[in-house]
């Protein structure tokens, strides 16, 4: 016993989780802070929970390049879980920065909706910085119970409590088949440390062509890949997207999208590496069925919420594309897209946001019509968004894109490249028919000045000279993605 | 070996056939008047009023709900309690912050007001 306590003390490294136990200390005071505060002030809380993200970024920022593992091997703070960590301390920032003047238009100032992405921001980091299955989960439900009760935050709104209940299910059934491939995967290794998995598999590679083994890794891809909504397992994304407040849908299709790529880079690679013949092949088909099922169900929506939610199953499509080239490229360019596709995504949401009338009216495309003339700069702005998207130099997305099918040509998969190209090409007709709303039709008769709301301006801005900067100067992110790889 | 387990066998045939028997016989041989009170579920006990099927008010759920959350951290706090001496400062504290956190979840329901029932 005396012993037990003393090796629990000694792995007990709290560095390893420092950036998520910030924010959960932070997260816990928000929520007295809710409690104490009177009903329909939700400033205050919007500005600690930035301060919270800040803190927990710049506790993060400072263990570059200096790994700490901790807790026995089921958490560790490297390079890898410090990038991702970034991602999601920004997409959970741009999502507040937008959320407060959004909340008090739709009628809906209540401060536990920051509280609850501070907490779901937690469980992501817990994802990215897990090494063991049972950390990974334990991040992923946080994740995700905070996600389902956001998804239908609206109480009064039929759209919100469907989209909730939807995500709820079937999340939760996700969720099953997940632990069900977590259990086989223990089950043949005798482990669920991530290392001593992909140990096991290297030391025996009759294990590797187990139909158990196997099993396992394809019940738990099911689980990670429903999260990233990659087809067959988007069915739910586009109705919970539409559903969603939106802000909340930019978050979810930027953060916890990046959390569950950062579980399941760091479960294929570390510990199914000697499956890769397995798993690479499989990846392939779904990243070409992901990439045509998100463009093509595109070009026939009219909501742009609707819209942006099925190319968000395309760009995971697209994402995937890197994880089956699994190479350092690819992998990197993996993380520099997920960054790349928080900024332009965010982006575009937060000019919805500013376009949208009480009651999520006016996201239409109609809703577009004349825009360029009564916002010229938020129009330029929301184009650049749309031009990133799409992938058209000199933005953001085009450098990830150029990264990612580059790791495909260099691991041979001269295919998947062009029919992710030719995918992108499919795209730019639904992003472009946005812009021809914008600039070549006229506004209805009696149009309503938009209101430039300060926080969500901000957010726009901001999304905006990142997805220059990384489209100009991709070099800089991208060596940060590089050092970030295990 | 197996031989062991025939008293075993002997004594699960005889009270298969001794249950099976008893209700077969019963059901051949006996009187049979029934009556609306002797159909009902539970013979005996109060008469019914009204179906089982209303619509409970949020407030039992809530109340259900607490009392889950902090029945398991008195299931924490047993085997706790048991090793404390051993555990030392180190368990005091670890203990110690797994109550605070509950704490802040019971400020919170208690300040929103979902422990009073009116």
């Amino acid at each position: 016993m005396e012993n037990l306590v003393q090796t629990a003390m000694q792995n007990v490294n709290f560095a390893a989780i420092m950036p998520s136990l910030v924010l959960a200390c932070f997260g816990m005071v928000l929520l007295l802070i809710n409690a104490f505060s009177r009903r329909g002030a939700t400033a205050h809380v919007a500005l600690i929970s930035l301060v919270a993200l800040l803190t927990s970024g710049y506790t993060a920022v400072m263990g570059w390049n200096n790994p700490q593992a901790g807790f026995a091997g089921h958490a560790v703070l490297d390079n890898y879980a410090i990038f991702f960590t970034i991602i999601f301390l920004i997409a959970a920032g741009l999502t507040i920065l937008m959320s407060d003047s959004y909340l008090k238009r739709e009628g809906y100032p209540v401060g536990e909706y920051y509280t609850l992405i501070v907490f779901s921001t937690v469980g992501a980091m817990l994802m990215a910085s897990g090494t063991d299955l049972m950390t990974i989960f334990l991040g992923l439900e946080v994740l995700s119970v905070s996600l389902y009760v956001l998804a239908g935050f609206f109480r009064g709104q039929l759209r919100s409590n469907e989209a909730g209940l939807k995500y709820f299910l079937l999340g939760a059934f996700s969720t099953g088949f997940l632990l069900y491939g977590m259990a086989l995967i223990y089950g043949v290794s005798g482990t669920t440390n991530l290392v001593d998995i992909g140990a096991f598999f290297a030391a025996s590679p009759a294990a590797a062509t187990n139909p158990v083994a196997i099993a396992g890794m394809l019940l738990m891809s099911t689980g990670f890949l429903f999260k990233i909504a990659i087809a067959p397992f988007h069915m739910w994304a586009p109705d919970v997207y539409e559903g969603s407040p939106t802000p909340i849908t930019a978050f979810m299709s930027a953060g916890p999208k990046a959390a569950a790529f950062a579980a399941l880079l760091r479960i294929f690679l570390v510990s199914l590496g000697s499956m890769e013949g397995t798993w690479s092949s499989m990846l392939w088909v779904l990243a070409v069925l992901t990439m045509i099922t998100g463009n093509f169900l595109a070009l026939n929506q009219d909501n742009l919420k609707r819209m942006l939610a099925y190319s968000s199953i395309a760009h995971a499509g697209y994402a995937l594309v890197g994880l089956v080239a699994a190479n350092e490229i690819g992998i990197s360019g993996v993380l520099f897209y997920m960054l790349a596709y928080t900024f332009m995504n965010i982006g575009a949401f937060a000019v919805l946001v500013l376009v949208g009338k009480q009651g999520e009216e006016n996201l239409t495309l109609q809703g577009f019509a004349g825009f360029g003339y009564k916002r010229p700069l938020l129009a330029v702005l929301m184009t650049i968004c749309l031009f990133s998207l799409m992938g058209i130099p000199p933005s953001a997305g085009f450098s990830g894109k150029f990264f990612i099918f580059a790791g495909a040509l260099d691991a041979g998969y001269v295919w998947l490249a062009i029919l992710g190209v030719l995918n992108s090409a499919v795209s730019l007709y639904y992003y472009l028919r946005v812009m021809v709303f914008m600039y070549f039709k006229d506004p209805e008769e009696d149009f309503e000045w938009i209101q430039l709301k300060p926080g969500a301006t901000i957010c726009i801005v901001l999304s905006v000279i990142a997805v220059l900067y990384m489209g100009i100067v991709p070099s800089g992110v991208m060596s940060l993605a590089r050092q970030a790889l295990f | 070996m197996l031989e062991s387990y025939l008293p075993i066998l002997v004594l699960i045939t005889i009270a298969v056939l001794f249950a099976v028997g008893s209700v077969t016989f019963s059901f051949i041989f006996g009187p049979k008047k029934p009556s609306a009170v002797k159909l009902a579920p539970y013979e005996c006990g109060m008469p019914l009023i009204g179906t089982a099927r209303e619509r409970f008010s949020v407030k039992f759920y809530i109340v259900a709900m607490l009392f889950i959350l902090f029945d398991i951290e008195a299931v924490f706090l047993y085997p706790w309690a048991v090793v404390f001496k051993r555990l030392g400062m180190f368990g005091f504290i670890e203990m110690g912050v797994f109550i605070i956190i509950l704490l802040v979840g019971y400020v919170y329901v208690w300040k929103k007001g979902a422990l009073e029932w009116e």
